[in-house]
């Protein structure tokens, strides 16, 4: 027998991050300490996204849940079956059909809509760990808006590699305060973290909850004579010719042959059902309808 | 303890409180905006929405300041029935509930360097609440939006406490609008 609360989560607790929820979206880019709740989940599995999505559902809703950009992963049809289950939800792959979106390391193609909102799982929400492992410090140095020691790594960063070599997890300033980590998405994402959507952000393990509200100013950290950059592999979506979409590299058979592909499963289908093909695509089953 | 104050919350508190949360939610994302909630039926002179927040957030762990108007057995009882949150005086409040004019707004806490959150929400009831007045702009605001308010001064001052300062809710019947410490009046 499984009697489940809505959402699963008890109602205080529930309380309790819509209480942090709350302040976070009061303070873009401040980390709002909670005090996170087991989960019948393993903590890589998301867990702080999984609490913030428990806090934010209403049965009207249509969840979307990625991982790494695909829908079909097992972490990502575990947390969507969790909450039909226990949210009663509608669930949905189509990006522009969802109104609750749960992701791990990836903010999707299409643009996001004011009525949208996105959750991001986060593992280390802390920008400034590497560089100080004291949690007192660092809260110190946000409060102080001690920022200096940040650039000066990234500044090492160029002079050693000739560019900013944080691919992923790049931060950035938000409003123009606190220093944010947009969690481990690629930097190629980094320009849609300004959207109409609101962005939330949970951290299991480490107990954080942050948020940007829509429209909030948020900035790639920077040099004047080495400007940020969103790149990604300079290359075509081998399946659906999209020229603007991040990109997993695929090796394909023992040859080494390589094969690029949206990450974006959902915005690769849609394009492909539009009639784009790729060099190495093949016309999509049943399209243009 | 009167009978009505088993009267009024949530006849399905987890699915209601989802529901008011999304709204309460999208009002701080949104600042400016005025979006409709239900649920409560509090006694007077709390409001349906003020009434509604509080069932949304307060419970044991959140200390509640009630203004003068609002420190009245039917309220306080009503509020310890449904939630059980504590009453304080306004410098240990996360929570306070009011009229304008009776909020003692230096007296709240306004959070710290380490820990901004550590700050009081306020309730404010207004007589009216539209989308004529003040000019607002910050964060959750695309380019401007406007608000019906008190006064400005008020909430310039908080602005300049970011990432210091308190949140406020105006409400009015079952309508509230949220204006947080990001938001800029003129
Ligand atoms: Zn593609």
């Amino acid at each position: 027998m499984s009697e489940y609360n809505f959402a699963y989560l008890d109602e205080q607790t529930k309380r309790m991050i819509r209480r942090a929820i709350l302040k976070g979206l009061a303070t873009p880019g401040y980390q709002v300490p909670f005090a996170s709740r087991e989960m019948p989940m393993p903590y890589g599995w998301g867990t702080g996204g999984v609490q913030v999505s428990a806090a934010i559902l209403t049965p009207a809703d249509t969840l979307k849940v990625i991982d790494q950009g695909a829908d079909d992963t097992t972490n990502a049809v575990s947390i969507r079956r969790f909450f039909e289950k226990t949210a009663a939800v509608s669930v949905t792959e189509a990006t522009g059909d969802a109104s609750v979106i749960q992701t791990r390391h990836r903010i999707p193609e299409e643009r996001l809509r004011e009525d949208q909102i996105i959750v991001y799982q986060v593992p280390i929400p802390e920008p400034l760990r590497f560089l100080e492992p004291s949690e007192v410090e660092t809260r110190k140095m946000h409060g102080l808006e001690e920022y200096g020691l940040m650039h000066v790594k990234l500044y090492e960063d160029i002079s050693q590699h000739g560019a900013i070599a944080t691919a992923y997890a790049y931060p950035v300033k938000v409003e123009g305060r606190y220093v944010m980590d947009p969690s481990p998405i690629p930097k190629f994402d980094n320009p849609k973290l300004e959207m109409a959507a609101i962005q939330l952000f949970g951290a299991g393990r480490e107990q954080r909850i942050y948020a940007i509200p829509p429209y909030t100013k948020v900035v790639s950290l920077d040099f004047e004579d080495h400007p940020f950059e969103p790149t990604k592999a300079d290359h075509a979506c081998d399946l659906c010719a999209a020229e603007n979409s991040y990109l997993d590299e695929l090796i394909t058979d023992d040859q080494g042959s390589r094969m690029f592909m949206c990450s974006d499963t959902d915005y690769c289908a849609s394009r492909r059902r539009q009639g784009h093909v790729g060099v190495k695509g093949t016309v999509f089953e049943g399209s243009a309808t | 303890m009167n009978g009505l104050a088993l009267s009024g919350g949530f006849v399905d508190g987890p699915i209601q409180s989802a529901q008011a949360f999304r709204q309460i939610m999208t009002a701080m994302a949104r600042p400016g905006e005025i979006l409709d909630v239900s649920g409560a039926a509090p006694p007077a002179p709390l409001s349906i929405a003020a009434g509604t927040i509080l069932l949304t957030l307060c419970d044991p762990e959140t200390p509640l300041f009630l203004a003068p108007g609002f420190d009245i057995d039917p309220v306080r009882d009503w509020i310890t029935f449904h939630t059980g949150a504590p009453f304080v005086s306004a410098g240990d409040a996360q929570f306070a509930v009011g009229v304008w004019k009776d909020l003692p707004i230096a007296s709240f806490p306004i959070g710290t360097a380490e820990y901004p959150d550590r700050s009081t929400t306020l309730i404010v009831e207004v007589e009216d609440l539209c989308t004529q007045g003040f000019v607002l702009r910050g964060p959750g605001i695309k380019n401007s939006r406007t608000l019906s308010l008190p006064e400005t001064e008020v909430f310039a001052t908080n602005a300049q406490l970011f990432p210091l300062g308190l949140d406020f809710y105006f409400t009015h019947r079952s309508r509230l609008a949220a204006l947080p410490r990001t938001t800029k009046v003129s």
